[in-house]
């Protein structure tokens, strides 16, 4: 730290001079630099948001014809029946309903996984990682279009008796499917992340105190990794409520809230619809406040409670 | 007895998971190249029948959508890596305090429902919307029969704005790793602006990039209708880059900061480039039957035509080209920088 210019409160800028050798393209360069990096940046956070506030804004709208794509008065009336459109309330509890069994589902699937990986040695551990990592690298359309032709092959013998024609016709169980396993592999990753700073040895010690392998994993282990569970499970709920191509391929004739809002925007966008986005929006936001406010807490009480 | 059986736990504990993800992706993709290599209707049932004419249809049957496939994931790609690291660079190396906030406020989109921000878009870039109220009827920057929605234009704004996050958290990622002592050395080693050299870089990809996009987006060609316009164009986007490669970029941003942050370049490339490349809702939602890409053909094809084995050859042509494209870039950025080596 002997460059003075290094512990400015800009020196985080690339274009920042050293003191050393001062001249006029370095510092002109160095000032735009210290106004445009921040600048830019929140230029770019406001183009990020700038559709949630249109999404907002036309909630409150009477549009002038069927579509809702051109203001027209502002109105309270979608707000008040939220949902005035035949389906739409279907669509919501569907979503919700195939949201939560599917973050439960993959929640406790993909920590299972994420758990031996860490925790054993064992051979074959590329080839598991092959297998987690490819489906996330792949689009979404190649995977629900290949769910759907193993979901219409199960239509014909032997699969059908095989299936007992659970996966064909399509339907709410054959896009939880889906949303089951396109969401393991973030579990996974998300949970594996989490357990990569785990001292390994509060479990040794545990079980040096007399505690079996079962009572370990409950009171140490599942307590210190709570936080990585929790952030999978939200991660894996909001990629579940806002899939929309995959579940295109495997609904069939059910709706979800994205396909009710896909087959009517052809004839029709209620500003319902924005209700509901602002609705589930605002709701998303706040699970996440909460949740970060309670890992914060727990943080702030397990370093409270350990001796000095 | 337990102890002999150790090996068995880790398996035991993986099998629910890997199961389903063996029935429900691996066995769904054999099934497709089976029956992208079939023959029949969905009424009839399809046969295996090495039926390759499928390939051949899927391959020639739709030039148009391929090539808009490519030219707008490709745009999209290079597009949100210029909006992108700027602002994971100012999160990183700017934010402060404020670090968690701005990340929270870059995923905050993923709240509300991906259709719903497209729909936002359309609302956006409409012929009576903000954008051309401002920019045709206020400022008259553009004719007034000029018009953004259903062009390329509007694809790829929406298709931009969709995947920026996926490409600025891995940057974010890897910038934030980013030694700042490093940076301090090579200031201690006088590194200063970038100059001569960064003017002429930045002014050929300003050239380059301009023009690409010009061409892209369909608003000129070379030689053909809109030349001029194309080449005021590079020489401009040549200009301004020439102006950022001079003057705003550092040697140590060229020499350290952008080397280490490599690793996050990729991923944040392949993590734009493949949603983007399969992606049909903006095309469908902002664009024109012109501007089709390969996703609309496959969706299409399944659920509406129920063309399953043209379908099922399409799919797995896209996934081909993915693999091809992930493999040649891995190879050009280096395993160096994928592995993370000199920052490790």
């Amino acid at each position: 730290m002997t460059n003075p210019a290094a512990t400015s409160p800009g020196a985080g800028g690339a274009g920042s001079a050293p003191a050393g050798r001062p001249s006029s393209a370095r510092s002109l360069g160095a000032s735009i630099n210290q106004r445009l990096v921040p600048l830019f940046t929140l230029v770019a956070i406001l183009y990020l948001l700038t559709p949630i506030f249109v999404m907002i804004a036309f909630s409150f709208n009477d549009p002038p014809g069927k579509f809702n794509f051109t203001w027209g008065t502002f109105s309270l009336a979608a707000w008040g029946n939220p949902f005035g459109r035949p389906g739409l309330q279907q669509a919501l509890v569907n979503s919700l309903f195939v949201g939560f069994v599917s973050t439960l589902v993959a929640t406790v699937l993909g920590t299972l996984v994420a758990l031996a990986l860490t925790r054993y040695e064992f051979r074959g551990r590329a080839a598991v990682g092959s297998l987690i990592f490819v489906p996330m690298a792949t689009p979404e359309i190649v995977m629900g279009a290949s769910l759907l032709t193993l979901f219409v092959g199960t239509a014909f013998d032997p699969w059908h008796s095989l299936t007992g024609g659970t996966l064909f016709p399509l339907g709410i169980q054959t896009i939880l499917v889906a949303h089951i396993m396109f969401n393991i592999s973030y579990v996974i990753v998300t949970v594996r992340a989490r357990m990569a700073g785990f001292d390994r040895r509060l479990e040794e010690a545990a079980m040096d105190l007399g505690a079996n392998e079962w009572s370990t994993f409950w009171r140490v282990t599942f307590p210190l990794i709570f936080p990585g569970i929790m952030a999978a499970a939200l991660l894996a709920f909001s990629l579940s409520i806002d899939d929309f191509i995959i579940t295109n391929f495997t609904s069939g004739t059910s709706n979800t809230f994205p396909i009710w809002v896909w087959s009517s925007i052809r004839n029709n966008l209620p500003p319902q619809i924005h209700v509901l986005g602002t609705s589930i929006f605002v709701g998303a936001i706040g699970l996440v406040v909460i949740s970060t406010i309670l890992q914060n807490r727990s943080a702030r009480l397990s370093r409270a409670g350990r001796p000095a | 007895m337990f102890a002999r059986r150790r090996w068995l736990i880790p398996w035991l504990l993986m099998a629910p998971g890997l199961l389903w993800l063996i029935v429900f992706f691996v066995l769904p993709n054999i099934q497709m190249v089976l029956m992208s290599l079939s023959s029949g209707t969905l009424g009839s049932g399809f046969s295996f029948s090495w039926d390759f004419a499928n390939y051949g249809d899927a391959l020639t049957k739709f030039p148009v959508q391929f090539r808009n496939s490519l030219v707008f994931g490709g745009l999209a790609t290079i597009l949100t890596f210029l909006i992108g690291f700027p602002l994971a660079y100012g999160i990183a190396f700017r934010g402060g305090r404020y670090k968690n906030v701005l990340l929270f406020l870059v995923i905050a989109p993923f709240f509300t429902s991906f259709l719903i921000r497209t729909i936002s878009w359309r609302i956006l870039l409409g012929d009576s919307g903000p954008i051309l109220a401002i920019g045709r009827d206020f400022l008259h920057l553009v004719p007034d029969n000029f018009t953004i929605l259903r062009t390329p234009l509007a694809v790829v704004s929406g298709l931009v704005y969709q995947f920026l996050p996926f490409m600025v958290l891995p940057l974010y990622t890897s910038l934030e790793k980013v030694d700042f002592r490093l940076v301090e050395a090579a200031r201690d080693l006088y590194a200063g602006p970038w100059r001569r050299p960064g003017a002429i870089v930045g002014g050929l990809a300003g050239a380059i990039v301009g023009g690409a996009i010009v061409i892209g987006l369909g608003y000129g060609s070379l030689g053909g209708e809109g030349t001029t316009f194309l080449l005021i164009a590079s020489l401009a986007s040549g200009a301004a880059g020439a102006a950022v490669g001079g003057l705003l970029i550092s040697e140590t941003f060229v020499r350290v900061i952008f080397p280490l942050s490599l690793p996050g370049v990729f991923a944040g490339s392949i993590l734009t480039f493949i949603p983007a490349i399969g992606d049909y809702v903006n095309a469908e939602l902002l664009g024109n039957p012109k501007t089709q890409m390969i996703g609309n053909v496959i969706q299409g094809r399944f659920l509406e035509q129920n063309d399953y084995p043209t379908a099922a050859a399409l799919s797995f042509i896209l996934m081909g080209a993915i693999l091809v494209a992930i493999f040649f870039y891995a190879r050009a950025l280096g395993t160096e920088g994928l592995a993370g080596g000199r920052a490790g």
